[in-house]
């Protein structure tokens, strides 16, 4: 899922100080999960917007709506009509679903509430990790499902780097070496003889090479 | 005139190899690197110059290389992959070869993090192997990545990193082995305290013949005081000072805890001499440039060829 944080309190007062009518826009997808951008956030963020607004004599319209999904266009589409309606939308969503409101409404200002931050797994109870970096070329395989690039704080394809200490990374003792666990998973797989490998460059085209990427299927098109 | 690495000539002579460790300045002054060269000079074969260690910003590498050049000593140009992209490696490696410069070592790089720039974004394009394996193939078959010919190949002789003191163990030699796979001729070790884990190390390399195929450089830094041992062995990433030497250096006053720590330096200088598959020292005297003469001459490694 994306993960993402909500912006401090006073970032956000500043970003829609100028305008009296706002919409708060949710996500009920990988936001929600995260407990950034759901129902459930948009409805804390409102109150605590009105509340501030009238403990300092601001006359502010906040309204709520959390859309299933921000990034895809059937679902943004609940908002044609009403969008219209407000000084500014305050998106919950992700930089995808800010900028697919954006797209959707070209006259209306779109505002994020949230930082995204990465691409991750719930690993407990309000903890999130970062696992991948969307290389747009997997070589999991090669690396017992650990990705290197997202894991090594220095991406590393031959690892480890002579930081690695007691299983941790140097950067950091609290996380974990990625090669430590590559190595440890090769070996319980039975795939040690994967670590002889000299492993070519990266091809990082597939991820930054040319602008923003995109994904065309003729199969899926209308 | 053809210029050639000091470095290769003396270990594929045979001599036990001395190379010592050159920080650059925080700041565009180039006495500091000239005096730190006369001090070395003629009694070290090479001299490596760190590239932004530490990612803290100093003087460029290549530019210390250089006047290190012309005061006569043979640089070892310290290259990471931390800063620059696959682009500017291969560019700066041909700019270093035309400037004379004849040795490379190349590194991954401490992360940005330790640095004064904590903000940089870490380019990480390729990695110590892959730059190896860069290097070996524009000098050997004057083809840079992606199979454009180079006019003239860079001449430069090849090393890399090892250190034996991190995690984890079984790996590192494996490590090694990949390096030398690649392309790397000579190797300088992380600073050696724990002489029975690189004794240990040592014998896994000799167990897979890599001694044989690369020439190994024992990493030496004199310790100036108990507290740098402490320091070490608590802060420094992938260090290992063991408790009995960090006991040692507490053991003497601390004015003369700089003597202690040249005569501990001697002596694992010594050891080293006696371990199969060992070509040579890299001294790393941080900010102590003076003691390197005198350590030298204690070990009795001179004259230098």
């Amino acid at each position: 899922m994306i993960t993402a944080e909500r912006k401090p309190l006073p970032e956000i007062k500043e970003m829609i100080a100028p305008y009296r009518k706002v919409l708060l826009v949710g996500c009920g997808s990988c936001v929600a999960e995260c407990a950034s951008g759901g129902e459930k956030e948009v409805g804390l963020l409102a109150s605590a917007l009105r509340i501030d607004a009238k403990m300092h004599g601001h006359i502010i319209d906040i309204k709520e709506i959390t859309l299933d999904r921000q990034c895809v266009y059937e679902f943004i589409d609940q908002l044609t009509g009403i969008a219209g309606q407000f000084d500014a939308i305050l998106s919950l969503g992700c930089g995808a679903g800010v900028q697919a409101l954006a797209d959707t409404f070209p006259g209306i200002i779109i505002l994020p509430a949230l930082n995204t931050t990465f691409i991750g797994q719930t690993k407990d109870a309000g903890l999130w990790i970062e696992n991948c970096r969307a290389c747009g070329d997997c070589k999991l395989s090669y690396f017992a499902a650990v990705c290197p690039i997202t894991r090594c704080a220095k991406g590393l394809f031959n690892g480890p780097c002579g930081g690695s200490q007691n299983g941790k990374c140097e950067v950091d003792a609290d996380v974990p070496c990625a090669w430590q666990l590559i190595i440890e998973r090769l070996e319980k797989t039975g795939r040690l003889e994967l670590l002889q490998n000299i492993y070519q460059p990266v091809d990082w085209s597939r991820q930054l090479g040319k602008g923003p990427r995109k994904i065309h299927r003729e199969d899926q098109s209308a | 005139m053809k210029i050639y690495s000091r470095l290769k000539r003396v270990l594929e002579k045979g001599h036990f190899a001395v190379t010592a460790e050159c920080g650059p300045p925080k700041g565009a002054d180039p006495k500091v690197i000239r005096s730190k060269g006369k001090i070395l000079k003629g009694f070290v074969d090479s001299v490596n110059v760190t590239d932004n260690q530490t990612g803290v910003v100093r003087l460029s590498s290549l530019a210390a290389c250089v006047l290190l050049k012309k005061e006569g000593l043979d640089p070892v140009l310290q290259m990471t992959t931390r800063d620059r992209n696959r682009i500017a490696l291969q560019s700066d490696i041909l700019g270093a070869a035309a400037l004379g410069i004849r040795n490379v070592l190349c590194l991954s790089g401490d992360h940005q993090s330790f640095g004064n720039q904590p903000q940089a974004k870490g380019v990480f394009d390729i990695d110590s192997v892959q730059l190896i394996h860069i290097f070996r193939q524009m000098r050997d078959t004057g083809v840079i990545l992606g199979g454009d010919k180079l006019s003239v190949p860079p001449d430069v002789f090849i090393g890399a990193v090892a250190n034996p003191f991190a995690d984890p163990f079984d790996f590192r030699v494996v490590r090694l082995g990949k390096k030398t796979t690649a392309g790397a001729e000579f190797i300088q070790t992380q600073c050696i305290y724990n002489l029975k884990r690189f004794d240990e190390w040592m014998k896994k390399v000799r167990d897979l013949g890599l001694h044989k195929k690369v020439y190994i450089l024992g990493g030496i830094t004199p310790l100036k005081s108990a507290r740098m041992a402490e320091y070490m062995s608590n802060n420094v990433a992938g260090m290992d000072v063991p408790d009995e030497m960090i006991r040692r250096m507490k053991s003497v006053p601390a004015g003369e805890q700089r003597k202690e720590g040249l005569k501990i330096a001697a002596e694992t200088i010594q050891a080293l001499k006696d371990i199969e598959g060992v070509h040579g020292i890299h001294i790393m005297a941080i900010e102590w440039e003076e003691a390197v003469p005198q350590l030298v001459e204690t070990a009795g490694l001179l004259p230098r060829p």
